[in-house]
């Protein structure tokens, strides 16, 4: 059977599920007597398994086999947690990640798994009640049913009890069909998929082992089990089945429920402990999915086209506009109003349906964490503020990296050793924080540690030493002026080369990797009390406001996110301070910069008003007023870039095209302000 | 076989003017050709940079070849032509005087360029091809298109 159709799924959900395993693992370290979230491990494990052995990759559905047989001795409270377990399961998971990634580039997902394997037996075995399990786990993989629970543990989880409960409540048979199919059956799904057809005319199928996706595989032997509720006698139920050709056998039992009656007896054989397997196999999907509402899986593809084809629409949208004022027609003017409305709609809907939770990116650094404390020999708690912050998908995918190599740095040089920390008087456990929160059009994130802060006279050294610094200036330098060293490019002060973040990427890459995601990043920081990384990102990357100006004949846009205000002075207020025009902006003296020098704009030969128009902008705590000849007005543009041809035009960010289909660049402020 | 032969021993030309020279780019780099319109000037960029267009929803570099080459620049007419080319990842906007023939030139009147032909070094030159009377000269749009020399520019500006 080809599976090439079900890779993709198979990569996404391994990757949700190795996320729920790694969140629940942390969660379960530090409250290990929490059996709920082995309970949880153990779901997400057992699906892997499954979906693993469905897809023939056999040392991921091995090694995931053997986890499980440990979680399954933690769940039932034969084995108790100790960090030795903890770290080979999550060595496990390292493992499958690995994996996964493998197969995600086209590998066959294969990997040496005997290690570990050995560990993971090792540990079952090391538990007497578990002497049965280890018989088990030198089973193949295709036979999960085999692991043998306790009674209490056998029974369908939560919400098939429920269904089966409330049947049972309404006057319904419950029963446990084990369907044998002739030994030379042919079409083992056709013949399944007849029985479960009858079966769904009489009464409902709550659950199936195997899944009802293997069933449709025919990835079963020669039996499948359903657990059903009907309103028909058993008597009935089995005629219907046997009436089936190349039915084999069908036996059928009353499900016992626990509140009704005391616990079935313990079953050896596969029925009643396979039910456990099969009621939490397909769960944990599903569980996942009414966490966060009604959704479906959409292809990212698919969201590009969307916003590429909207992009369009704009660009016409801004046309549109454009001739309805021309031609002044007042019922043209309010159908182009109506639409500009309904589209200023749709794009929100588009943008937003783009967003994603940074929640997304943070999930992996708490396990991140946990490992590098452990090889560096600190003690760090890092704390997770604001997850649920949504941000543009392109940003997200782009962010993961610096995020982590932030916080690499912060653990690494930040936080001190915990007898460093004593001896300043700290606690010793170290606190790192991770927060995004949404300010305007941006978003930010800030990485803020409790560590020993940033040695201005290091930073200073080091700089001398390798040329960033001019020794002239060294001396006049602010704080902060020092600090943004750190990103500079060839920079680094740990004095050790560590392979935590001293592996000659400096903070200079996050920088530049964060400036091209159009956002930026500065760094604050008190000596002995610690730093924090402050990171601004755009909302959004594909469309802005943007204020247009005329400049003579030709025209800029100024993106709305770094506009202060707009403003028109008389000639007489600008001043002079150091042969620089500034003027006096609401008490501040703000630098001026005319557009038309900047820009080399050749004249048109019209001469300037008694006024002048300026556009305030902002860069940080910084302002700059630019001088430009009129306003045009505020607009949503798209941004486009201007191809590689032309790369790193002054002061330049983009292009745009405007309504009348001109293209006008987009001013980089940053860049305007020294 | 016999028109495999023909394939590779012809190539297929897009002929334009350039001051009194005919010159020929290979037609598979060329994308389209355009009349010439509004221009939005980029600053502080080479002087050959006349700026960028809105080709169908792309913003297109546009480059001058006359000043691109060191030619003396003339003033547009209606002749005038862009010639979009495509090298690699590059999209770039040509500007000529004339673009108006596709032919197929024989693989053997290729012949390599002189040092200098009609004041185009011949860095910037495939070969230089004899038919009958006319002379075509080849570009090398890798060797014209590199932005070897933008940002040079832009390290003396900066």
């Amino acid at each position: 059977m080809d599976m090439n159709q079900y890779l993709d799924m198979f990569i996404e959900e391994s990757k949700e599920h190795l996320q729920a395993i790694n969140a629940n693992l942390l969660l379960l370290e530090s409250d290990p007597g929490n059996i709920g979230h082995v309970k949880e491990i153990f779901r997400s494990a057992h699906t892997l398994k499954g979906m693993s052995a469905t897809m023939g990759f056999e040392d991921m559905a091995s090694l995931t086999h053997e986890a499980e047989n440990v979680l399954d001795l933690i769940r039932n409270q034969k084995l108790t947690i100790t960090s030795d377990i903890m770290d080979a399961i999550f060595q496990s998971v390292d493992l499958i990640e690995g994996m996964v990634i493998d197969i995600t580039e086209g590998g066959d997902g294969s990997a040496d798994v005997s290690a570990i394997v050995k560990k993971l037996r090792a540990i079952v075995a090391g538990d007497f009640s578990a002497e049965q399990e280890v018989a088990a786990t030198t089973m193949t993989v295709e036979a999960p049913q085999e692991e043998s629970t306790p009674a209490e543990d056998h029974e369908l989880d939560d919400y098939a009890m429920m269904v089966l409960k409330q049947s049972q409540e309404l006057g319904n048979n419950v029963l446990w069909i084990k369907v044998t199919l002739n030994e030379n059956c042919m079409l083992k799904a056709a013949r399944s998929y007849m029985v479960f057809d009858q079966l769904e005319s009489m009464g409902e199928v709550i659950k199936t082992k195997p899944a009802v996706e293997d069933i449709e595989n025919e990835r079963f032997e020669q039996s499948f089990e359903i657990a059903y509720v009907t309103e028909q006698s058993i008597e009935k139920v089995r005629n219907t089945i046997l009436n089936i050709s190349e039915i084999q056998d069908v036996t059928i039992e009353t499900i016992q429920l626990k509140s009704e009656a005391p616990p079935a007896p313990v079953v050896q054989q596969a029925p009643a402990s396979a039910e456990k397997g099969a009621a939490e196999a397909p769960q944990a999907p599903v569980k996942k999915a009414t966490a966060g509402g009604k959704t479906i899986r959409v292809d990212i593809e698919r969201l590009d086209i969307l916003m590429n084809l909207f992009s369009e629409l704009v660009i016409d949208r801004g046309r549109l506009e454009q001739l309805a004022r021309e031609i002044g027609k007042n019922e043209l003017q309010e159908t182009v109003e109506h639409m500009s409305r309904i589209s200023g709609d749709l794009q929100n809907i588009i943008l937003t349906m783009r967003m994603v939770p940074v929640e997304q990116v943070f999930n992996r650094f708490p396990r991140m964490i946990r490992d590098l404390q452990k090889d560096l020999n600190k003690k760090v708690h890092l704390e997770i503020i604001g997850a649920e912050t949504e941000l543009d998908r392109t940003v997200i995918d782009e962010i993961g990296d610096p995020l982590n190599h932030l916080l690499r740095n912060s653990l690494d040089h930040g936080i001190e050793s915990p007898a460093d920390r004593k001896k300043a008087g700290k606690p010793e456990e170290g606190k790192i924080e991770l927060r995004a929160f949404h300010s305007g059009n941006h978003v930010f994130i800030e990485v803020k540690d409790d560590g020993a802060g940033i040695n201005k006279d290091k930073v200073l050294k080091k700089a001398l030493e390798r040329g960033i610094v001019n020794p002239a200036i060294a001396d006049s330098m602010s704080d902060k002026q020092i600090h943004e060293l750190l990103f500079a490019a060839g920079f680094s002060t740990a004095e050790v080369v560590s392979d935590i973040s001293g592996r000659g990427v400096g903070l200079d890459v996050v920088k530049s990797k964060i400036e091209s995601l159009g956002g930026s990043v500065g760094v604050d920081s008190v000596r002995g009390q610690g730093t924090t990384f402050l990171i601004q990102l755009p909302l959004t990357l594909s469309i802005i406001s943007a204020m247009l100006v005329q400049v003579k004949d030709e025209k800029y846009a100024v993106p709305l996110s770094s506009i202060i205000e707009t403003a028109v002075f008389k000639k007489e207020q600008i001043m002079m301070a150091h042969r620089q025009k500034v003027i006096d902006f609401r008490g501040r003296v703000v630098p001026l910069v005319s557009l038309q020098d900047i820009f080399q704009v050749p004249d048109n030969g019209e001469t300037m008003e008694d006024e002048v128009a300026v556009v305030i902008v902002r860069k940080g705590e910084k302002m700059a007023g630019l001088v430009v000849d009129s306003f045009i007005g505020q607009q949503e543009i798209v941004l486009k870039s201007l191809g590689k041809y032309l790369v790193n035009v002054f002061a330049i960010s983009g292009a745009t095209i405007l309504g009348d289909g001109q293209v006008a660049l987009i001013i980089d402020c940053n860049s305007l302000i020294k | 076989m016999l028109d495999q032969k023909e394939v590779i021993s012809e190539v297929k030309v897009i002929v334009f003017r350039l001051k009194d020279e005919e010159y020929g780019v290979e037609v598979h780099q060329v994308k389209s050709i355009e009349k010439l319109e509004h221009i939005t000037r980029v600053p502080r960029t080479p002087s050959f940079v006349k700026g960028v267009i809105n080709l169908r929803g792309v913003v297109t570099p546009i480059i001058d070849l006359r000043n691109r080459f060191s030619l003396e620049e003339s003033i547009y007419s209606e002749a005038t032509r862009i010639i979009i080319v495509a090298v690699g990842e590059l999209e770039v906007g040509l500007i000529v005087d004339a673009a108006n023939d596709v032919i197929d030139i024989p693989v053997d009147a290729i012949e390599p360029p002189p040092e200098v032909v009609g004041g185009v070094e011949a860095a910037y030159l495939r070969g230089v091809a004899k038919l009958d009377k006319r002379l075509l000269i080849l570009l090398n749009l890798d060797k014209v298109l590199s932005t070897e020399e933008i940002k040079q520019l832009d390290a003396i500006e900066g």
